[in-house]
């Protein structure tokens, strides 16, 4: 049971981020530096948490957030001239939730390994069939895109990032989250305790891409140009899931506190270490999952609940798996 | 009035005939026990009527409406229940999580997470004798508490017919004689009950009807006075 106390810690918490994320533009010139290496962050932010929707409470492990992010990209860059900005990025996460939904409800029967090998061969798949169409019916290889604004991006991925927060949390707290949860634990026994197994999948791996898909929509607009390798680089499926283990995915906080921590590092690896930063970068990882394994969310669940006592003390590294 | 009518079942797993032309019916408001030598189909008769897998030929009726084909979600939200041989609790989430999905996904469909979904909730928990460890984690509980986690858990979904796969299986005399008394208090409260037991005190004393299942065939039904004299009964539980 929380105290009164702390029942209000994330609400004010949140705020906090909420002022601190729309203020940012006026402590730093709107242009500048921390502008996109802030949208940078909240973009992997974006992603960690989407992907920990579905594959957090389930043990899907998905690599297919790349072909979710991308299908936003180009929806955004054939849209974009003709679509005001919104419609634009809303387009671009329902084609992704309609993909996902579609793919999710044929091939979520795959468990384990198979599953995660079919959403790494996805992403191959769509960017292959972008490329050739590209080639075969367009004639040209990629296209040019109506850049934006860096601040109009920013803003784009703000609001993103407090609409996934609000969708992890509501999704979290209601029966489907809880349908959710037992799905990761035995199908069999959701089923027959009256659960549509493979459409509350389906559903959820729909919504996690959706917003994958608003994100590719609104980053598109970083760039000038994009292509199929830049827009399906596999780089936006390893990383949000690695993020996700890095953070956890018990507490919305931890994917957030992941992606964050994570993107900063990479950030100042390839600016100070441009040559050993692939070594470092591995070398962290590693000690990570040996001295975490449950990542920073468990050294800070540990820490939160220590001198407390009882069982939940040592519960918790068994509770997360 | 039959609750559930199963006729000419078969299913075959390759060569092997786990069920084959099995005929039987339940009355609502009976318990009935199944029984049978390890491999006799009891279960693969539960999967079957649940929907789990699907007969190679057959009917099975469940108030008089066919259910074959259906998928298992939609069997457990038409009133049956079942818990299965190898306890499946969902052992993460805690004791009242595990009740609350059979409140919110059952027969009753309830669609938010409310005071009356948990007051529900907590009633069946007291019901089953768990409504003291109601907060507890599902993994941390002795096996006869998770057995009776799950046959809450089934009991939430409101259901008409409780499939019970050897729910004494592995348990003290002392827990034996209590979960005897908890069938019995199930069937009170509305519930018709089929039994897959291995106990025989258990299933002598409490049930009305007993069906025995030998190599996928029914060799015999009864009461269990009839049933411990039947000639083929002694012959393949004891041998000529």
């Amino acid at each position: 049971m929380k105290s009164t106390g702390k029942r209000y810690r994330s609400p004010i918490l949140l705020i906090a981020l909420l002022v601190l994320l729309v203020g940012l533009p006026a402590y730093v010139s709107s242009s500048s530096y921390t502008v996109i290496l802030v949208t940078n962050i909240l973009m992997y932010v974006v992603m960690a948490l989407s992907w920990a929707i579905f594959s957090g409470p389930t043990g899907y492990i998905s690599l297919a957030p790349a072909a979710f992010f991308g299908v936003g990209v180009y929806a955004s860059a054939i849209l974009s001239e003709s679509l005001p900005l919104p419609l634009v990025i809303l387009i671009g996460g329902l084609a992704s939730f309609v993909l996902a939904y579609l793919v999710g409800s044929a091939t979520l029967r795959l468990r384990g390994m198979y599953f995660t090998m079919f959403t790494f061969g996805l992403v191959e798949l769509v960017r292959n069939l972008v490329h050739w169409w590209e080639v075969n019916i367009t004639g040209t290889v990629g296209r040019l895109v109506v850049s934006e604004e860096p601040i109009t991006v920013f803003y784009g991925m703000v609001v993103i990032f407090f609409a996934v927060l609000l969708g992890s949390y509501l999704i979290t707290r209601s029966r489907f989250g809880l349908a959710l949860r037992s799905i990761g634990e035995s199908e069999e026994a959701a089923a027959h305790t009256g659960v549509n197994v493979n459409r509350v999948k389906a559903v959820t791996f729909g919504v996690s891409a959706f917003f994958m898909g608003l994100t590719g929509a609104t980053m598109c607009m970083r760039w000038s140009y994009i292509d199929p390798t830049t827009a399906f680089s596999i780089q936006y499926s390893f990383m949000p899931v690695l993020m996700a283990i890095f953070g956890g995915m018990g507490h919305l906080y931890a994917p957030v506190l992941g992606a964050t921590i994570f993107s900063l590092l990479e950030e100042l690896l390839t600016t100070k270490f441009p040559y050993y930063y692939m070594l470092i970068f591995g070398l962290t990882m590693l000690i990570v999952i040996v001295f975490m394994p449950y990542g920073l969310e468990g050294v800070i669940e540990k820490w939160r609940k220590r001198g407390k006592g009882g069982p939940e003390d040592v519960a918790y590294d068994a509770e997360k798996r | 009035m039959n609750i559930l009518e199963v006729e000419g079942l078969n299913k075959h797993f390759g060569g092997l005939a786990a069920t084959s032309a099995v005929d039987f019916h339940v009355e609502a408001g009976e318990i009935v026990g199944l029984i049978g030598p390890n491999g006799a189909g009891k279960t693969t008769v539960f999967n079957l009527v649940s929907g789990a897998i699907l007969p190679d030929s057959g009917v099975v009726r469940f108030k008089g409406t066919s259910i074959a084909g259906l998928k298992p979600h939609q069997i457990a939200r038409m009133g049956i229940a079942r818990t299965f041989q190898s306890v499946k609790i969902f052992s993460k989430m805690s004791v009242s999580e595990n009740v609350l999905l059979g409140h919110l996904f059952g027969r009753a469909k309830g669609s938010v997470i409310s005071d009356p979904a948990r007051g529900e909730t907590e009633e069946i928990l007291d019901f089953v004798g768990l409504a003291g460890l109601k907060e507890a984690r599902a993994m941390d509980l002795i096996l006869a508490n998770q057995k009776r986690l799950e046959v809450a858990r089934a009991l939430a979904t409101h259901p008409d017919l409780l499939l019970l796969d050897e729910l004494m299986a592995g348990l003290t005399p002392t827990e034996v004689a209590k979960a005897m008394e908890l069938v019995k208090s199930i069937r009170e409260r509305g519930v018709t009950i089929v039994m897959i037991e291995h106990v025989m005190k258990a299933i002598m004393s409490i049930c009305d009807r007993i069906i025995v299942l030998h190599h996928g065939e029914k060799i015999a039904e009864g009461t269990p006075q009839e049933v411990v004299q039947n000639r083929t009964v002694i012959e393949v539980y004891l041998g000529e």
